[in-house]
């Protein structure tokens, strides 16, 4: 996939799902606690190479979600480290109500791992896709949430996680992606990764958006717009220090998401400017409606996720 | 031997009597609560905690080896929290607590707040599966305690149960027993108008559970089926246990449906008291 990316060379990496199950198959070596429970999709999760070196620590739960997170409940209360597995949406959707009742309310030690997010699955259409995840994860009181934007910090981000106490939701996608943490740039839990600096415009963004984002800066260069963009993998507990900073050394913020417009990144990056440091906003996401099946790059550019579309907020921002 | 057991059998219906009386203060005074569900699981929870069939230390809440009990179906929080009070997990007094701002003792438990609590319940059917977490890990820390958990018969209707049914089924989890408080009413009526639950023990033994159904309220037969239970090997256990939504207050008793989730007005309560007897 191209992801609409035209005017920077980015390095093809690894889809996060498969830099998560290879992550985990080596914590798995290090910690004894980690159980892993899958809803019979190891082999998209890939939680696979966990359960083939640790099977004795594995279940296959089979496709029962709600039972799949009352079990790891069960697990954590008993000291043990579970990763719960499935397709992003039918862990945070299906398993809602078990999600908040047996892991967020008791505040246990769970780590929801989702993978096959957003729309840029493609093919399979919107049953599959998680396009409210976020909404719902960060509405828990307690949970941390992370959508990491390729390969090498989706491993930093499952290091961090088991390393982590408390409730957690790890959001990763099911294309190979460019990688963005290609040149020395640290992943740190909890706090945005600059990724380019500029003083005209900042693009916060996460997941797929992050490279898109990568190459708005370079068309927005060639307009003479500066652009500052961070990766805000973390959407809880979120850097509000470096949207302050954005908001105050920038003339405008763009949030840019592989999601619906309700409860994300967008939103909570919102609460923040208004608060703190009221400025102007513009954001690339799925608006208020589901997609529907294609292929991956034909659904980026239909729904509006693209390196144009970024750019174009952007200038809306800095109209005046 | 004979004298032995008589006091023995005497002692466990004098803390039956005192759970009772504390169900009907507690959830009186709070003005609220689920009393006609607590009343109905007295003898379940009396034979359980204190006739040596649950394993557990109030001065130890968090050994690693203690046997687990969970209550599935939260809304028993009053009946489980008198038992609580009387194994000495905390002062029977702070009973009257129960449901005020600052209390532990919320309307429905919560595990973080008082020792005891295995798991925050009251969004039903989820209890099964935390309980298969806590018995796969005893299975993976090679430790010898054993799960219990309480569901109510309405309960059955969630579809977590029957996910959770099936997996323990399959794992061969023989550390698990599932103790169903069937007192046959559920909030609005009862649980045969509503969603009927037979053949249960067939649709236990379907899933490769061992089952058998008891007069939930006969010490005796509590005590055996506890007993039945722990000597099973390879299969998890369910025990069917017939009761009586409101057991011991015959208002209660009467008309079951008209109760769910109300507690006795002061007058009532009074009249309950006395009729449940043993010292006030």
């Amino acid at each position: 996939m191209s992801f609409g990316i035209t005017r920077i060379e980015l390095q093809e990496g690894p889809a996060t799902r498969n830099a998560f199950g290879d992550a985990l198959a080596e914590a798995g070596g290090r910690d004894e606690r980690i159980v892993v429970l899958d809803g019979d999709v190891h082999n998209s999760t890939m939680t696979g190479a966990f359960m083939e070196r640790f099977p004795q620590r594995s279940y296959n739960v089979g496709i029962a979600e709600s039972n799949l997170i009352g079990i790891a409940s069960g697990l954590a209360a008993c000291g043990r480290i579970p990763v719960a597995a499935s397709f992003s949406t039918f862990l945070l959707a299906n398993a809602f109500d078990q999600i908040r009742m047996s892991v967020a309310f008791p505040n246990l030690n769970v780590k929801l791992v989702g993978s096959h997010a957003g729309i840029s699955i493609g093919e399979d259409g919107p049953s599959q896709m998680a396009v409210e995840d976020i909404a719902l994860a960060t509405s828990l009181p307690g949970f941390t949430v992370v959508v990491p934007a390729d390969g090498p910090s989706a491993k930093a981000a499952t290091q961090a996680m088991l390393e982590r106490s408390g409730p957690f939701f790890l959001r990763c996608g099911r294309p190979k992606v460019p990688v963005v943490y290609g040149n020395g740039a640290e992943f740190h839990l909890g706090k945005a990764t600059q990724l380019r600096d500029g003083d005209d415009v900042t693009v916060i963004a996460n997941g797929i958006m992050v490279a898109m984002a990568l190459d708005a800066a370079e068309g927005l260069a060639e307009h003479g717009i500066s652009t500052r963009v961070l990766d805000m993998h973390t959407v809880k507990p979120l850097d509000t220090a470096a949207v302050e900073r954005a908001a105050n050394e920038t003339r405008g913020i763009v949030v840019a998401e592989e999601h619906l417009c309700w409860g994300g990144l967008g939103a909570a990056v919102s609460m923040v400017v208004a608060e703190r440091h009221p400025t102007r906003m513009a954001f690339v996401n799925l608006g208020d409606t589901y997609a529907t099946s294609g292929k991956p790059d034909e659904l980026l550019a239909q729904f509006g996720l693209t390196p144009d579309a970024i750019i174009d907020a952007a200038r809306r921002v800095l109209k005046d | 031997m004979a004298s032995t057991q008589t006091h023995e059998r005497s002692r466990l219906e004098d803390i039956t009597t005192r759970l009772r009386l504390d169900i009907v203060r507690s959830t009186t005074e709070a003005g609220s609560g689920h009393p006609s569900s607590s009343l109905s699981m007295v003898e379940l929870l009396t034979v359980l905690y204190f006739d040596g069939v649950l394993r557990h230390d109030p001065g130890r809440p968090d050994d690693p080896d203690r046997d687990r009990f969970i209550l599935s179906k939260g809304h028993g929080a009053p009946g489980l929290y008198s038992v609580l009070a009387e194994a000495g997990y905390f002062p029977p007094e702070e009973l009257l607590t129960l449901r005020k701002l600052g209390s532990p003792l919320e309307g429905h438990p919560n595990m973080n707040r008082l020792a005891g609590v295995e798991a925050s319940t009251g969004s039903l059917g989820q209890g099964l599966s935390i309980g298969i977490g806590h018995a796969l890990a005893a299975r993976l820390d090679g430790r010898s305690y054993r799960v219990y958990v309480m569901t109510g018969d309405g309960e059955m209707e969630e579809g977590q149960v029957w996910e959770a049914v099936m997996f323990a089924g399959n794992h061969a989890l023989d550390n698990l027993t599932l103790i169903l408080d069937h007192n046959a009413y559920q909030q609005t009526g009862a649980v045969d108008d509503i969603e009927p639950l037979e053949p249960l023990e067939d649709k236990f033994r379907a899933f490769h559970w061992e089952a058998r159904t008891i007069d939930g309220h006969d010490l005796d037969a509590v005590a055996e089926a506890y007993d039945w239970a722990r000597r099973i090997e390879g299969k998890p256990q369910a025990i069917i246990a017939r009761t009586v939504k409101g057991k011991g207050v015959s208002l209660l008793e009467k008309e079951p449906w008209k109760w769910h989730g109300k507690p006795l007005p002061k007058e009532e309560a009074d009249k309950a008291l006395a009729e449940i007897g043993g010292a006030a």
